[in-house]
């Protein structure tokens, strides 16, 4: 019987398999002609739990181009959720129609569950605060096509990197390839959490801590900016105090390289100001497009098919 | 104080003082056919004070379950009065329903009839992660 493959978190793959999905990301784009119908009769089920727009339109997009079909809902209240079904039985039953599944769920781990409980391939399109590997796909794929290369590169994180999914998500890709610094802003309250500090311990990497843009700007080639919630804050003083420090304009980055790639995975509010858009080295909206062809590889992928030579 | 030797059965040491009523509801030994002892506050050359079950007949005990509970227990499997095996007890790599989930963001907070599993990630320290979420569960 062939193997049933999910996508739950990053490490569910291998480099060769993560290289190979960006190999065949770059391919669509090329021989886009070849994949139009290549998914033609499959269906994938897009099953949103809590509100989301790039994830669940680029699945359903990235679907469509490859001549499947979507079915799914965008929101808990409009699935038997609601009547408080259990997230097992409303996969079971989903598998029962479709090929393959994409959710994305507010409680951790909620894809775990779900996999255990059907024969069709589950991709994790985010779970609560704990991961978001398509998130993580679509960043390596677009630091690659930008710098052609994912080792030897400094890499700075900016903003909630205590609860921000992404940024977890991408150290531990990051910390797969050969010498790749990580320099990480941002405030005291805001920090990684420990176990993130202890993997990059574990895998030996170079990181430090700093607190303000500033500090780093000249040294990155890769800037991952995160959105700071007001929320997150203990009191309104600090939050007043410290957001500025992490709002990108054009004159933080004046020290910045010349081929300094700024990424987001959206959706920003002020983090990133709107001055800073029309930069060569803004990429958080190219990203959204690499969003699409790494989530139609995947798709391929986890169905185990390929276009004919 | 004299309590009759097991003749066929287990016997349970180096529980931790004052536990041992925890560690018989925990292996469900009231639902156990086997004549039960409970030593509570015996004397210990290793740990000062220690507690004992002795169980004089067959019962399926939960190692896994013990290790959890406590790492320094040995269990001594008797066999016509004479110990014929000595078990030393460690942390389990999994537990399943052995301990809750504490973090209200994890599925298992939702999910009904759930089977709650962490994995030992630290030995040492004794932490284990929860399948699910991740969220640490350190052994007091």
């Amino acid at each position: 019987m062939k193997e049933i493959r999910n996508l739950i978190n990053i490490t569910d793959l291998t480099l060769e398999e993560i290289d190979g999905l960006i190999d065949v990301a770059n391919d669509i784009v090329e021989n886009h002609e070849a994949y139009e119908d290549i998914c033609a009769h499959k269906k994938l089920a897009t099953l949103f739990f809590e509100p989301s727009t790039r994830t669940r339109l680029s699945f359903e997009a990235a679907m469509l181009e490859l001549g499947g079909s979507v079915l799914g809902f965008s929101e808990a209240s409009s699935s038997s959720a609601a009547k408080g079904e259990s997230v097992s039985d409303t996969i079971q039953t989903v598998g029962c129609y479709a090929d393959i599944i994409a959710m994305r769920h507010p409680k951790e781990g909620a894809p775990i569950v779900g996999a255990r409980r059907t024969t069709v391939p589950i991709i994790n399109g985010g779970d609560g605060g704990h991961f978001h590997p398509t998130q993580t796909l679509t960043d390596l794929l677009t630091i690659k096509r930008k710098k052609g290369r994912l080792d030897n590169m400094t890499v700075g994180l900016c903003g909630d990197l205590k609860f921000g999914r992404t940024v977890h998500s991408l150290i531990e890709a990051m910390l797969r390839y050969e010498n790749v610094k990580f320099v990480l802003i941002s405030p005291q309250e805001l920090q990684v959490p420990d176990y993130i500090k202890e993997r990059l311990n574990e895998e030996g990497a170079d990181w430090k801590e700093v607190e303000t843009l500033e500090e780093a700007m000249s040294e990155l080639d890769i800037l991952y900016m995160t959105r700071i919630q007001r929320e997150r804050f203990f009191n309104e003083e600090d939050y007043i105090r410290l957001k500025d420090s992490f709002i990108l304009d054009l004159k933080k980055l004046e020290t910045a390289k010349e081929d300094l790639v700024i990424m987001h995975p959206l959706p920003r509010v002020n983090e990133i100001s709107t001055e800073v858009d029309d930069d060569p080295r803004a990429c958080y909206f190219f990203q959204a497009l690499c969003g699409k062809h790494i989530r139609m590889a995947l798709i391929l992928f986890l169905l185990g098919i390929k276009r004919e030579a | 104080m004299n309590i009759d030797g097991v003749k066929n059965g287990i016997v349970i040491d180096h529980i931790k003082a004052g536990k041992s009523i925890m560690v018989y509801n925990l292996l469900g030994l009231d639902k156990a056919d086997a004549c039960v002892a409970i030593i509570t506050n015996a004397d210990s050359t290793k740990y000062g004070k220690k507690d004992i079950l002795k169980i004089d007949g067959m019962f399926d005990v939960d190692y896994d379950l013990l290790g959890y509970v406590d790492s320094n227990i040995t269990v001594n499997i008797v066999e016509d009065g004479k110990m014929v095996k000595k078990l030393h007890m460690e942390l389990p790599e999994h537990l399943k329903n052995v301990a809750k989930c504490k973090n209200p963001r994890c599925i298992t907070s939702i999910e009904q009839e759930i089977v709650h599993e962490f994995k030992l990630v630290n030995k040492e320290k004794k932490i284990y992660r929860c399948v699910y979420c991740d969220a640490e569960h350190k052994v007091k």
